[in-house]
């Protein structure tokens, strides 16, 4: 049946191929693959910093580049990597892609300000690359008063605006969703019909919004004292050092919510399509992702633990972390269950899912370590965080990323990747993964400190390790931009639902007319139902 | 501990780390537990449930709300153990016991600076007894720090403009990493160093053989003297500036009608910026020193203001016998 299958006449990639048909565009799925092209190339630029940063490890002696080199390397692989790529992965380029055709709309609600928030991301990349090229910054991406204040002479101002501008496009997304999420749903799409991706967007949003302009305005007091003088965190003028942290974390913390919420949703999107099944606890799986955003922004100070504050903030603060817990189970519990008599099978979409179930479980795990008061003195800012948030963002963020693209890549160009060549890649992800970041865990407990150039002999083993993973997973990462692309021109053509997949996004063609859908779908049926899907096959043959 | 030539787990040297690691793995336990139970559970559906027939579907299963309570409310429960047992740790961490011996400790980019009470110096060395609770006060001269003993499993910041402690007792003598675990600048990795651990006896030997400048608060007494404090600060408490005999701990009234109690971060404050406290009575006259003075000659004249009351010198100095010539 499929070679049987044509790439259909007309699609948004085919509607204009001039420069400006794509640069003006007002398509949410143009804007989406524009997005999809920037972050890549941020990813691979990141991915750079930590070639270098893993080079330099492997042999305890400060020798492969200088110490500032490499410190600039730190911090540039943690500006690029989270405001850059993490920040704006899955929910620009995904959920711009499908929160539309999900719900049954045509476009956003604001097809202007989504192409507006790709130029603000540019400009933003703009002044953070200058800053690169211009000799680079060395704060490390929290950018801690004093030294980013008065200690740090490289060019903080110009990452700081960069990232600054950054906001603003991601404050513009989340708007963008929360208004389509509300008021751009098909007749019949009530909020329990919606998919758990576009839940988890909706949690995701909600951060987005509140928390962004705290960052924003704590990047212009850090600007005014750096460039004017003004003492806000330097204590020689007056200034508290350590506000500058409750004020970063206010937003830094739920931006790790920005970054894994979007990821729990794909999760919950290849786990039920891979098992045939609806998802376990539906409303237990949305809700969860609301508990999560909401508790994200009460828990900032166990970042501080070790700062100098209270001994009773520091119980309130690590007693509300342990909340954060409680919803990231259950929602690994219910994605467990629904495995339960499901008709499961591994395309590389569900390995992903499943490399996403074991590392987000590690992850999660860890997070208890770190909450817990009398532990997290020893292990604070060692390499057992860097493992932790690791294993969250990467092994998290990343993998769900990634199980996504695979899982909508045959939406979003109408062709199949090499399943061989994905499968191969997913595997290498996983295992160069665990190989990179177990020993850090290992590492950080016997005590060494993040961000070192150079340590002593006896951690040089562990790191031999990390590096040699490192390299492994940098190679499972750069896979699959050869298949992806060759899919392009040479892969099978996939149909409209290749997973038999229930979302409305797998009614549309592949790829999708620019408008969507001819008609505006009528929803009159639960989600995950793959009863449907089966008739609606047997009705068309 | 090593595995095959790897390390995997630090050197306990303190009471605390006997704590930290009880702890430690007993949140492993109970990681490991829930972490291979799912991994064999989804690893068990994904063989069991493996789909065998094209157009397959799966179990028409809503959710359980039996379940959902299950796995809510007995990982809260156990997240809940987990909390207080390490608010526990956390709060002992915090407590430094009456008796601990004093060192003051000054972050500066790149070196740690140790201070004995009774006048030796070091730079990323620090000599201490076993067997003996120690405070350290911490303080910058620049950025932030944290002072880490990862053999002791403590740290804690050091944060311009103001001090913070911890403390441990070492329990075996040796030789442990110092640390700065706060990322400082160019040679943050270069800014470690060597804590040694010495039995009393040997400690008592080591305290001897060094110290030329007298101790601390007699350095504090001469810095006292050339900074010309002591022509307004005069003991009889009829100077242009309140008497410091005796003031350490107690209660002073303010121009401005509030009290506060004279501490070690009250005595800096009002070195550094004079104008911000002022004692009942008195004119706003002291010059401020901010920038003027080391953080190192701050704990010194600290330390030779403690020593002007009989209770606090009493307090602060060690249980061991000062040197000969120690305190007044």
């Amino acid at each position: 049946m499929l070679d049987k299958l044509k790439i259909p006449e007309r699609h948004y990639l085919n509607n204009g191929h001039s420069l400006a048909s794509w640069l003006l565009t007002k398509d949410h799925k143009r804007i989406a693959i524009m997005y999809l092209i920037s972050i890549s190339v941020m990813f691979f630029l990141g991915g750079l910093f930590a070639i270098g940063i893993r080079l330099e490890l492997a042999t305890p002696q400060g020798d492969f580049v200088t110490a500032d080199t490499y410190n600039k390397f730190f911090t540039m692989h943690g500006v690029i990597m989270v405001f850059f790529f993490l920040i704006p992965s899955i929910p620009a380029v995904l959920g711009n892609f499908l929160i539309p055709p999900m719900i049954g709309a045509k476009d956003l609600a604001f097809p202007r300000i989504n192409l507006i928030s790709l130029y603000i991301y540019w400009i933003g990349g703009v002044f953070t690359l200058y800053a690169m090229i211009a000799g680079g910054v060395d704060t490390g991406w929290t950018f801690y008063t004093p030294y980013s204040a008065t200690g740090s002479n490289t060019n903080v101002v110009p990452t700081a605006v960069g990232v600054f501008i950054a906001g603003f496009s991601s404050i513009l997304t989340g708007l963008n969703f929360i208004v389509t999420i509300h008021r751009m749903r098909a007749p019949g799409m009530t909020w329990f019909r919606l998919p758990l991706f576009v839940w988890a967007h909706y949690a995701t949003s909600l951060v987005q919004v509140l928390g962004t302009p705290v960052v924003a305005i704590t990047i212009v007091m850090l600007g005014v004292e750096r460039a004017l003088g003004f003492g806000i965190f330097d204590p020689a003028r007056g200034g508290d050092p350590v506000l500058f942290q409750h004020l970063f974390w206010f937003y830094s913390h739920p931006a790790v919510y920005i970054m894994i919420l979007p990821a729990l949703g794909v999760q919950s999107e290849l786990v039920s399509t891979f098992s045939r099944k609806t998802i376990f606890g539906y409303s237990f799986v949305a809700f969860s992702s609301l508990a999560i955003a909401v508790f994200g922004f009460i828990v900032w100070a166990h970042h501080m633990f070790v700062a100098g504050i209270s001994t009773y903030a520091a119980m309130v603060f690590s007693f509300l972390s342990f909340s954060v817990a409680i919803p990231s189970a259950v929602k690994v519990f219910n994605w467990t269950a629904t495995l339960y008599k499901g008709a499961i099978s591994f395309e590389t979409p569900m390995l992903y899912a499943y490399g996403f179930l074991g590392l987000f479980a590690i992850g999660g795990l860890t997070g208890l370590f770190l909450a817990t008061l009398g532990l997290d003195v020893h292990v604070h800012d060692t390499y057992f965080v860097v493992a932790h948030f690791h294993y969250i963002m990467v092994g998290g963020a990343i993998m769900g990323y990634m199980g996504g693209l695979h899982f909508w890549w045959p939406k979003m160009t109408g062709r199949m990747y090499s399943e061989f060549f994905s499968r191969v890649s997913a595997i290498m992800v996983f295992v160069g993964f665990n190989v990179t970041f177990f020993p850090q865990f290992v590492v950080g407990y016997l005590g060494m400190p993040r961000r070192y150039h150079s340590y002593p002999d006896e951690f040089q083993v562990l790191n031999v390790m990390s590096s040699a993973g490192a390299t492994v997973l940098g190679l499972g990462y750069a896979l699959p931009v050869l298949y992806f692309l060759w899919s392009l021109r040479y892969g099978a053509v996939a149909g409209p639902n290749p997973w038999r997949a229930s979302g409305l996004e797998w009614q549309m063609q592949s790829p999708p007319l620019t408008e969507n859908f001819v008609e505006t779908p009528i929803v009159d049926t639960e989600p995950y139902e793959y009863e449907h899907v089966v008739s609606r096959e047997k009705h068309l043959v | 501990m090593q595995i095959f030539g790897i390390p995997i787990f630090p050197d306990q040297a303190s009471t605390f780390a006997r704590d930290v690691d009880v702890l430690y793995f007993f949140i492993l336990a109970v990681c490991a537990l829930f972490a291979t139970g799912v991994a064999i559970t989804v690893i068990y559906f994904g063989i069991r449930y493996h789909k065998t027939h094209d157009g397959e579907i799966g179990a028409r299963i809503e959710g359980s709300l039996p379940l959902e309570l299950l796995w809510s409310v007995i990982p809260t429960i156990i997240a809940m153990v987990m909390f207080g047992w390490g608010a526990t740790v956390f709060y002992h961490l915090r407590r430094p016991p009456d008796e601990a011996m004093h060192i003051y400790a000054v972050g500066k980019q790149w070196m740690w600076k140790f201070q004995h009470l009774e006048g030796q110096r070091e730079i990323n060395e620090l000599h201490i007894p076993a067997g003996q609770p120690i405070k350290v006060t911490i303080s910058s001269e620049d950025v932030l720090h944290s002072l880490y003993f990862p053999a002791f499993r403590t740290k804690m910041d050091a944060i311009p403009g103001r001090y913070t402690e911890l403390w441990f007792e070492a329990q075996r003598p040796g030789s442990y990493h110092i640390f700065c675990a706060e990322y400082c600048g160019t040679n943050h990795s270069g800014m470690i160093g060597t804590v040694t651990v010495l039995e009393p006896a040997q400690y008592q030997a080591w305290l001897q053989g060094g110290g030329l400048e007298g101790t601390l608060a007699q350095r504090g007494a001469k810095l006292f003297n050339d900074l010309a404090c002591s022509t307004c600060h005069v003991d009889t408490g009829q100077g242009r500036g309140p008497s410091l005999k005796g003031i350490i701990g107690t209660t002073v009234d303010l121009q401005s009608g509030d009290t506060v109690t004279v501490d070690e971060a009250y005595l800096r404050e009002s070195i550094l910026n004079s104008q911000a406290k002022v004692v009942k009575g008195f004119q706003p006259l002291m010059p401020t020193f901010q920038g003027l003075i080391s953080e190192e000659n701050l704990v010194a004249l600290i330390e030779h203001v403690k020593s002007m009351s009989p209770n606090a010198s009493a307090t602060a100095a060690p249980p061991t016998p000062a040197p000969a010539g120690g305190k007044k």
